[in-house]
């Protein structure tokens, strides 16, 4: 570990000196992000943030920016704070000659606190991975897009993946499951599909909430290791609660490898605290995980090579939430390039990137062009669908890194598109939205 | 140790029986719904104890402060955080843990230098509310500056503690090794510390300093050298806390919300005795736990963070000076 | 010279009892007012409506709130929080219920319905004083905002515990909550809901009510002593403040974010209500709205500062300094004056009266 306030005042340095240069141009593609890089969630935010900001500046150090147009970022601090969040929404938004493009706020809370504004202020709103799971529907949320899964399908994911370790779909009757969930917005999202699914199978299903931060489990895990004994535990966790579940689970001699968490649960953040007691923990994965991508080598060359990168430690190049941030900005910057084929090669509009991630298509040919290949599933998404596929992979801690133990899983999407469609619909009763066509 | 009061034995003893029977009583009725089963629940109550003693580590630090200078110090999260942040930083910069403990240790004494002169001196006789604004605002310094200086991301601090459960009467019941050998340092603390206070000289001389600063000061007892006597005393308190609780949850920002679960501790144990501290963290510990168990299954769990609070409501409502408080006898 | 009452006669007590009796005051305060309803929204962008003065106003109120509690009737609270939490949710329900009802009818009884609430919890202020209080209102902090997260009821099941405001209106056409509602709209209508609850609580702590708090806070012995009921009265105080806590909730939730999950009402905004009312001055009306101006505006401040120098400092950076900066100057403000920013104010005024000839 170096001493950080010396790395600290060097980085701010080198932004300023590439920033100040930056901001003169005046035809530049203005990118705004809210990242978390302090606060109690600091750990995974900084991780994000670092992805993102260097796929941004890749583009610019080696093509040129996009179809020559350069790209700005501007990073907004928001402690994973709600209030803090607000103001950085308001406060970017109008940044640039375009303002905003799209805005992708990393919190559900700010989540919703954006869902009335950013319809007024035509700024689309991507939440990859978190956020509301029936925005998946485009017709009640034309700003808001969700790709490339949500928390319900990220249930029904996990319990496709234990039901093929027991042996099929039938071996789940009668067993326990049991889902650990930060008692939060965020935390009950999946409840509702796995009440669901465990009607359709026949397993038992039972909820411990932990009241956050989740700073003490101790009740939850006597329960479930000692008396409720269930075959698997699915978690919901975020921040410090993970590596305290994890820890805790060790503690009741809990199997690690039949504990699976979702994707806010998975990044080595959530791991490394709990030392050797994380050695067989699983976790849903949105993106992959690993660094030896072409697009990472290209990230090293690039930036790193030349002390341009903004991660401190370069070993964070490949990290889970690192990936997760290039994720996010490949989700843009391709946005950005289907709306420059349709209005020109200039700076973009939040309605003109709309219009573009309406029809948004990143096949696998463009992901291995990105250097990408295998490493962010393809994304399709229409008017009416803001989801794309929606699938995950699963991956286990083997205790120096996450490797993806499984194919890309489709969430059954008989069952929770109409779970999408009916949840959108009350919603829209309750706000008086009418439902747009999509043709 | 101090006397005892007779109805605070009947307290803690009427609480631990409603804390056993209640469970029982509810696994006789909604057996469906509660599971109740002896070893388990002992299992349960053996499991809150140690955790309670682990909030006990928290609530020390503030006992102290508060004892010595009728403070409420709202800082000492932020304290447990900067130490576990310094200590870990200087462990990966290379120095030995032995060493690295020592240098904390000196930077925490420093830290109380700096509060007592930059702080505390411009604001003696002021009332207990302006102090506790001013800690809120240490608070707020030692967040920023912590993490300016050793980084926000998380940390892992590995002293070699050991974190596998222990198998009691043939696996009926189960104990971590962690939570025991924190319980221990907790005891060996709260002993040496109720030790120092009780027989030392600067301890009798904290004692009058918290009695009354201005006969304290009359009889010539300097009251700059206590105060810094008692935030170093915190400073250590606060380190012992942040390694416990950082090998636990690894070092990050959270460390500092921990202060959160040692305020009902505070109330149950009073906010000035010291054993207190440590029996208001086993009755919260056990009590939490039990309940989460046995009584969160009916009313849809995760109510422990509640549940202390209500429970040292319910103290409070019979002795409003906590336990173990010093009596407050108000004339006109 | 400016500010000097010598000249001002009264000859009725009506006059001299008046809420603002010297003529500079009132002035100001017109002023001030003029400013608020007149300025503001014709130069005010939308980001310094919708973003800063909202939710400073929305936060003064709660402070405000507290300040009844804990500066006039010396009830140390850190229940805001989940107070405001009751004023949201008893809004969310109120509205969904009922849809035809009208926005002020809303708030009203989201009030109404926050004062039994707080009424409740405050019963063991009879017993409990000081920090122990503050401690044990907690308890209802962390249960009100367990009980809104548990109970679908409160949501109308919503899958994820989010309650959002449907759009209203306050007359005709003009929205005050959802999308449509434009800034200044909402800016104007909190505006004078605030202004108008400020007024009728700088009445109402001058009132009997007010006195005896004030008798209370002051040594409640004696005040038992002198023949003013000890419960009725902290109750008094318990149920006028968490009728404007629950304002405030309800405002935050409908008009300023929109939809709003419990977590917005944790315990985190009680600590920062009770900073607001330390900071701004216990006892004083003026001093709840220095002091949310002070919390809310500070950071946003410094953290905007370092962009308007052209200073380029990574946002991890800025956020550190300005924990570290507020923490100093918090500690900077208390030294040089305990009683918080209204006290300067204060001080000012007195300096005023007697400039240029101070002898």
């Amino acid at each position: 570990m170096k001493f950080n306030l010396k790395a600290s005042l060097l980085a701010a340095a080198v932004a300023m000196s590439s920033l100040l240069s930056a901001v003169q141009a005046a035809d530049d593609q203005y990118i705004g992000s809210l990242v978390y890089r302090t606060g109690p969630y600091a750990p995974g935010g900084i991780q994000w943030a670092d992805g993102f900001a260097d796929y941004v500046q890749l583009l610019n150090e080696r093509d040129g920016g996009i179809n020559g147009v350069k790209l700005t970022l501007e990073e907004c601090d928001t402690a994973y704070n709600t209030d803090k969040g607000l103001e950085c929404y308001e406060r970017l938004k109008k940044g640039g000659s375009t303002g905003m493009p799209a805005v992708m706020p990393l919190s559900t809370g700010i989540t919703y606190a954006l869902l009335d504004r950013v319809a007024a202020d035509k700024i689309p709103l991507i939440t990859s991975g978190y956020g509301r799971a029936d925005a998946a529907d485009g017709t009640v949320f034309p700003w808001v897009f969700v790709p490339p899964a949500t928390y319900w399908g990220g249930a029904d994911v996990a319990i496709q993946y234990i039901a093929k370790e027991m042996g099929g779909a039938d071996a789940m009757k009668g067993k326990k499951i049991a889902l650990v969930y930060h008692d939060s917005a965020f935390g009950k999202e999946p409840i509702k599909t796995l009440e669901a699914l465990a009607a359709k199978h026949g397993f038992e299903l039972s909820l411990h909430p932990v009241s956050p931060p989740g700073l003490e489990q101790k009740p939850i895990w006597t329960k479930i290791g000692r008396q409720i004994k269930p075959d698997y535990v699915i978690m919901y966790g975020w921040g410090v609660m993970n590596a305290t579940a994890i820890k805790e689970a060790a503690a009741v001699d809990f199997p690690r490898d039949k504990f699976i968490g979702i994707w806010w649960s998975g990044n080595e953040p959530d791991v490394i605290p709990a030392g050797d007691a994380a050695i067989g923990y699983k976790s849903l994965q949105f993106n992959g995980v690993g660094a030896g991508y072409p697009v990472h080598e290209a990230i090293k060359t690039n930036l790193y090579a030349k002390g341009k990168g903004s991660s401190k430690v370069e070993g964070d190049v490949g990290a889970v939430a690192y990936n997760r941030g290039m994720q996010s900005a490949v989700i843009l910057t391709e946005a950005l390039r289907t709306a420059m084929k349709e209005y020109g090669n200039k700076p973009m509009t939040g309605e003109q990137v709309q219009w573009a991630l309406d029809r948004l298509d990143v096949s696998a040919d463009r992901m291995k062009e990105l250097g990408a290949e295998g490493l962010f599933d393809p994304i399709k998404l229409t008017c009416a669908d803001h989801l794309g596929q929606g699938r995950v992979q699963v991956a286990q801690w083997d205790g120096k890194a996450f490797k993806a133990i499984s194919d890309w899983i489709q969430p059954n999407d008989e069952m929770i598109r109409p779970m999408y469609k009916d949840s959108a619909a009350a919603y829209a009763k309750e706000k008086g939205i009418t439902p747009r066509e999509c043709k | 140790m101090p006397h005892i009061e007779r109805n605070v034995l009947y307290t803690i003893g009427g609480a631990i029986v409603l804390m056993t029977l209640l469970p029982w009583i509810l696994g006789k009725v909604v057996p469906n719904q509660v599971f109740f089963e002896w070893p388990y629940f002992f299992e349960v109550a053996i499991g809150g104890l140690l955790s309670g003693v682990m909030y006990s580590l928290v609530a020390l630090g503030f006992v102290l402060i508060f004892k010595a200078s009728g403070v409420f110090n709202f800082a000492q999260g932020a304290m447990v955080l900067f130490a576990a942040l310094t200590l870990v930083g200087l462990i990966d910069l290379g120095v030995p843990i032995w060493a690295s403990i020592i240098l904390t240790l000196g930077v925490m004494v420093i830290l109380a230098f700096a509060i007592e002169r930059v702080v505390l001196s411009h604001l003696v006789n002021q009332e207990h509310i302006i102090l506790f604004m001013a800690t809120i605002g240490i608070a707020y310094f030692l967040d920023g500056f912590g993490q300016t200086l050793w980084g926000s991301d998380v940390k892992r601090l590995d002293l070699g503690l050991p974190n596998s459960p222990i198998k009691l009467f043939d696996g009926a019941l189960l104990v971590n090794e962690f939570d025991l050998i924190a319980a221990l340092i907790a005891g060996v603390l709260v002993i040496s510390l109720a030790l120092f206070f009780q027989y030392t000289r600067i301890g009798r001389a904290l004692r009058a300093v918290a009695d009354d600063h201005q006969a304290a000061l009359s009889v010539g007892i300097p009251l700059k050298h206590i105060w810094v006597i008692v935030w170093s005393v915190a400073g250590l308190v606060a380190l012992v806390a942040g390694i416990m609780w950082g090998s636990k949850l690894g070092v990050q920002f959270s460390l500092s919300l921990i202060a959160l679960k040692a305020l009902p501790v505070l109330i149950i144990g009073g906010f000035t005795s010291i054993p207190g501290a440590i029996i208001g963290g086993l009755i919260i510990g056990a009590g939490e736990n039990i309940a989460e168990v046995f009584i969160g299954p009916l009313i849809g769990g995760g109510i422990t963070d509640w549940f202390a609070y209500m429970l040292a409501l319910v103290f409070l409502v019979f002795r409003p000076q906590g336990l173990f408080g010093e009596k407050i006898i108000e004339r006109v | 010279m400016i500010y000097r009452e010598a000249g001002e006669f009264k000859s009725t007590y009506q006059a001299d009892q008046a809420i603002f009796p010297i003529r500079q005051d009132r002035w100001f305060i017109l002023a001030i007012l003029a400013i608020a309803f007149i300025v503001m929204p014709l130069v005010g962008s939308d980001y310094w409506l919708g973003t800063i003065m909202l939710p400073f106003l929305i936060l003064a109120l709660a402070a405000l709130g507290l300040n009844v509690l804990t500066g006039y009737a010396g009830l140390l609270s850190l229940g805001t929080g989940g107070f405001m939490a009751t004023g949201a949710f008893a809004a969310y329900k109120l509205a969904t219920m009922f849809p035809g009802l009208h926005i002020l009818a809303v708030l009203i009884m989201s009030g109404l319905i926050t004062a039994g609430v707080g009424i409740l919890f405050g019963i063991p202020s009879l017993r409990i004083k000081g920090f122990y209080l503050a401690v044990a209102t907690l308890a209802s902090q962390f249960f009100l905002i367990w009980m809104f997260n548990k109970f679908g009821w409160f949501t109308n099941y919503s899958a994820s515990g989010v309650i959002s405001a449907p759009p209203m209106t306050i007359f005709g056409d003009i929205y005050v909550t959802g999308p449509q509602a434009t800034a200044a709209a909402k800016y104007l209508f909190v505006l004078a809901v605030v202004a108008f609850l400020a007024l009728m609580i700088k009445n109402l702590v001058r009132s009997n009510m007010g006195r005896e708090w004030m008798a209370i806070r002051d040594m409640d012995i004696a005040a038992e002593i002198i023949g003013i009921k000890m419960l009725s009265t902290k109750l008094k105080a318990f149920a006028v403040s968490s009728f404007l806590c629950g304002i405030a909730g309800a405002l935050w939730a409908f008009i300023y974010t929109g939809s709003v999950e419990p977590a917005a009402f944790d315990i985190n905004r009680s600590f920062q209500i009770l900073f607001m009312v330390i900071i701004g001055g216990l006892g004083s009306i003026l001093g709840s709205f220095l002091g949310a101006a002070f919390i809310t505006l500070l950071p946003i401040f410094l953290s905007n500062a370092p962009h308007w120098f052209g200073m380029n400092i990574p946002v991890d950076m800025i956020s550190h300094i300005e924990s570290m900066v507020f923490g100093a100057l918090i500690i900077f403000f208390l030294i040089v004056e305990p009683h918080g920013l209204a006290r300067l104010w204060q001080i000012a005024k007195e300096k005023l009266r007697l400039w240029p000839f101070p002898y």
